[in-house]
């Protein structure tokens, strides 16, 4: 009984590694459901993405697979399929950085300098709601609302004097629309963080500002965004490491035939060629490109963020 | 603090309308969407904006009560979410309690890994080779088992146990208490905050898959409400849509029809929005604290 207690004040040095076991044997009982799931479905797959490297048959398994070496990463350079992705995925992540990853910053700012708080939670409140919707609600829901068959804008449109516009069809509405929906959904939730991070800000600091003359824009310069610097910059290092993935369920939900040659981005062409195509070893290299790519950016903006005397996340 | 300054005051008002309408912006089109279920189609059609119909009807609603198709689903996404909620939340409670203990043998190279499937993962179809290979294909299982643990509340839950006070637990250890006992009867009801908050993400989360269900069913009629959601309302929209859907064939239904069918997907949502707002943030922002 005596060991017990001191194992959990961490004077467990008198035992063996074997006696300590045996004491926690019931913590490793509680552990035991949640490490299957971490070996069978995150290490196994792990293993599984060396089929990148076979001609993987299924009859013969992950280990029997004949091997093919840099192959399936060879055609898929080669590949016209590759430029389309590489500049339809760019295109989506460069406008998301733009214009989506500023929004909750800004939407976060507005909602700090409203003093009323019944009406910033209020605010706060009606702006959450679309995080919790799926993406085929969100999906749904700008159909009806942009279908030229009764949708309502378009009828706005024609009451207006407009000619209908066919948003869900037409490949430049494509991209637009996808950072549009992002903005409607998630700008609110996203705002969450940075409002932690204001409401740490000391209130003296505001009113000694104003005690020294610094107007609104001067307080906002000098101490509002400052106290949100490291949480942006953070933000945009893990937001890099994502260039590549632009999410699969908002892509494949708005891509149809039509507009495929601005819709079709890595992850859905992953689940096209590999799911529906059955090339499970191409797929899988092409999504171990992807990988990689992302790991490098993630890295590297996180060192020149270092460099630069910046909040990291290594 | 107030500088009352002209500028300043125009542009309190200013922020203040735009973050009404802003805000009315991400509730307006569910509003839309609610009310136009309940109108005719004529009327969707000639008057363009209303938030109250002239002739509220429930035909849409009866329609969809009476196919054998949406129940169907409806009954498999409530089905999916409560049994995959709460085994979720047992696999995920007893894990970050057990790596909550910093004197476990092994708990580095566990929360190691568990860390690194952060920032890499096998991805998609090695994921889908291995759910086929544990023959799971067309299972329910397969909805809930490659998702059971999310890494992330796994965390937060875990940085949670290791800042509750020991001095009860150490008490109940001198009693007698094993650890399963201890866990049990004096953790988990301490930690009813928790157990509330990530109650509720998690079945938020499997009641909006949509993914899994993609990828792991084959079998219509197996399909859980999101997916047949989609299906529905993109049905009149004929070739353009992909996956083609000929055993749980829809009668191409009118407007209000698949408003109705949004309305399904979104109302549990809708209910437990108050208790998710409630604790949601407090989630997100453990979280943010410490990793």
């Amino acid at each position: 009984m005596k060991n017990r207690l001191a194992g959990s004040t961490h004077a467990a040095n008198r035992l063996t590694v074997w006696q300590r076991i045996v004491r926690d044997r019931w913590l490793y009982v509680l552990v035991l459901p949640g490490v299957l799931y971490y070996f069978i479905f995150k290490l196994m797959p792990m293993f599984g993405i060396i089929i990148a490297f076979q001609k993987y048959n299924p009859y013969l398994g992950f280990l029997n697979s004949p091997w093919v070496g840099f192959k399936n990463f060879n055609d898929f350079f080669n590949n016209p399929d590759f430029m389309r992705l590489l500049v339809n995925t760019l295109w989506i992540s460069f406008l998301s950085i733009v214009f989506y990853f500023p929004a909750p910053i800004i939407l976060a700012l507005l909602l700090n300098e409203v003093r009323v708080s019944w009406y910033k939670r209020s605010v706060q409140t009606l702006v959450y709601i679309p995080h919790f919707l799926s993406w085929v609600i969100a999906y749904s829901i700008f159909y009806m609302l942009l279908t030229t068959d009764g949708g309502l804008v378009n009828l706005l449109i024609e009451k207006f004097g407009g000619e209908k516009i066919a948003f869900l069809s037409d490949k430049s509405w494509f991209r637009p629309l996808v950072i549009i929906q992002s903005i409607w959904k998630e700008t609110g939730w996203g705002t969450i963080i940075f409002l932690a991070a204001l409401a740490s800000v000391d209130v003296e600091q505001y009113e000694a500002a104003v005690v020294d003359g610094a107007g609104r824009l001067r307080q906002l310069w000098h101490i509002t965004l400052p106290a949100i610097k490291s949480t942006i910059i953070i933000l945009l290092i893990l937001r890099m490491g994502s260039v590549l993935n632009t999410g699969f369920e908002q892509i494949y939900l708005m891509s149809n035939s039509i507009n495929r040659s601005v819709s079709q981005v890595f992850d859905t062409y992953v689940y096209q060629v590999g799911i529906t195509q059955g090339s499970f070893s191409f797929a899988t290299a092409v999504n171990l490109f992807k990988s990689i790519i992302g790991i490098i950016l993630v890295y590297s903006t996180n060192f020149i963020a270092k460099k630069a005397g910046e909040a990291t996340i290594f | 603090m107030q500088n009352n300054t002209v500028l300043s005051r125009i542009f309190d008002v200013c922020n203040y309308v735009f973050l009404l309408l802003y805000g009315l912006l991400c509730f307006f089109p569910f509003l839309y969407i609610v009310s136009a279920s309940f109108a005719d189609s004529a009327e969707i059609i000639s008057r363009s904006i209303f938030l109250v119909p002239h002739n509220p009807t429930v035909a849409a609603y009866e329609y969809i009560i009476s196919s054998p198709v949406l129940p169907r689903s409806l009954l498999v996404s409530i089905g999916v979410t409560f049994a995959g909620t709460v085994i979720s939340m047992a696999v995920t409670m007893s894990m970050a309690y057990a790596v909550s203990k910093t004197y476990l043998v092994g708990r580095k190279i566990i929360m190691g890994f568990v860390t690194f499937t952060l920032v890499f993962s096998g991805g998609m179809i090695p994921t889908f080779l291995v759910v086929k290979m544990l023959g799971l294909i067309d299972h329910f299982a397969a909805l809930i088992l490659p998702v059971c643990v999310n890494t992330f509340n796994l965390i937060v839950i875990k940085n949670f146990f290791q800042r509750l006070p020991t001095e009860l637990e150490d008490a109940a250890r001198i009693d007698g208490c094993n650890d399963m006992r201890i866990f049990v009867n004096i953790v988990l009801p301490l930690s009813m905050p928790v157990i509330a908050t990530f109650t509720l993400m998690y079945a938020v989360g499997y009641w909006n898959d949509y993914f899994n269900s993609l990828i792991y069913l084959n079998n219509t009629k197996k399909w859980p409400l999101q997916i047949m959601l989609r299906q529905i309302v993109m049905f009149s929209q004929g070739g353009i849509d992909e996956a083609s859907v000929d055993e749980a064939y829809v009668k191409p239904p009118a407007q209000s029809i698949k408003m109705a069918v949004i309305v399904f997907g979104t109302l549990p949502i809708l209910a437990v929005y108050p208790f998710l707002q409630k604790h949601f943030a407090k989630g997100v922002l453990l979280g943010s604290v410490k990793g």
